[in-house]
């Protein structure tokens, strides 16, 4: 596939998930949910910067210490603020 | 006259743009980390604050600014891959484009803070605002660095002679731009979207 292409498609998908992650929050779900609703947000949240780094950033074809250090980051990241919420 | 490459020509493996630039992005990132962490366990201790005071934000406005930011990064990646193609015209409209995006933005942001100015908010309001303010001021000024950047690597693409295109301080600001984005899409939960019920 074409870059552009893989750029298009990723575009789409983050306003997908932009949509989705409004949506939870405009319906009170994300209130009701509870943990469930934090997890999912921040999965959101998650999976968009991960496209970020890996196709905006071209981390994809960066060398993996680049790669797996801002991705491992990023990770360690959400995962804390889902903690400070678990711990709630 | 500009070459036209069948694809863009960019080596295996390297990291697009100054290197330097990947150590501001670590810097900037541990900052906003460091913030981002501190909001969500000050929350712990000021749970009916935080989701009392997150209910007066606008959240339809944050979710535009996100589709903003999200519409502006991809414009300028196209810009990149514009640029490597050696298509100076397409480059820069691409880079409009983007920096329109990122405009945009800056005028939501604007008139949200015009909003909470007239509902009284400020601040000095409470925890929350402070931490509202000191995030949203610190990544709006963010924003506007990277316009400024994208707009001088712009006017750089526009000076060069033809027939050689190079693309290396796009690809420096471009990554900068990109965190940016990066940074508003953990802060968009994190402020804007948790609390709701």
């Amino acid at each position: 596939m074409k870059p552009e292409r893989v750029l298009d498609l990723v575009w789409l998908a983050l306003l997908a998930a932009t949509a989705v992650t409004w949506g939870l929050g405009a319906s009170g779900w994300v209130g009701r949910a509870g943990l469930a609703g934090v997890a999912l947000v921040f999965a959101l949240a998650w999976a968009k910067g991960l496209a970020v780094l890996l196709e905006f950033m071209e981390l994809r074809h960066a060398p993996p210490a680049w790669r797996w250090g801002l991705a491992g980051a990023l990770t360690a990241i959400v995962a804390l603020i889902v903690l400070a919420y678990a711990l709630a | 006259m500009t070459p036209a490459h069948p694809a863009p020509s960019r080596p295996a493996s390297r990291l697009p743009g100054d290197l330097f630039i990947w150590y501001v992005i670590l810097l900037e990132g541990a900052t906003f980390a460091v913030l981002f962490v501190a909001f969500a366990f000050t929350r712990l201790r000021h749970r009916a604050l935080f989701t009392a005071s997150q209910q007066q934000l606008d959240l339809s406005a944050g979710a535009l600014n996100t589709a903003l930011l999200l519409t502006a990064s991809w414009c300028v990646a196209r810009a990149v891959l514009a640029v490597r193609r050696g298509t100076r015209g397409a480059g820069l409209a691409w880079l409009a484009a983007g920096m329109a995006g990122g405009a945009g933005f800056v005028a939501l942001k604007l008139k949200e803070y015009a909003d909470k100015a007239l509902e009284g908010i400020g601040l000095s309001t409470n925890l929350f605002f402070d931490f509202y303010f000191i995030l949203t001021g610190f990544h709006l000024l963010h924003v506007l660095a990277g316009l400024l950047a994208l707009g001088l690597v712009g006017i750089g693409l526009l000076r060069q002679p033809r027939g050689v295109l190079q693309g290396h301080a796009l690809e420096t600001a471009a990554v900068f731009w990109h965190l940016v984005d990066l940074l508003w899409l953990v802060l968009f939960p994190l402020v804007y979207v948790m609390g709701r019920a």
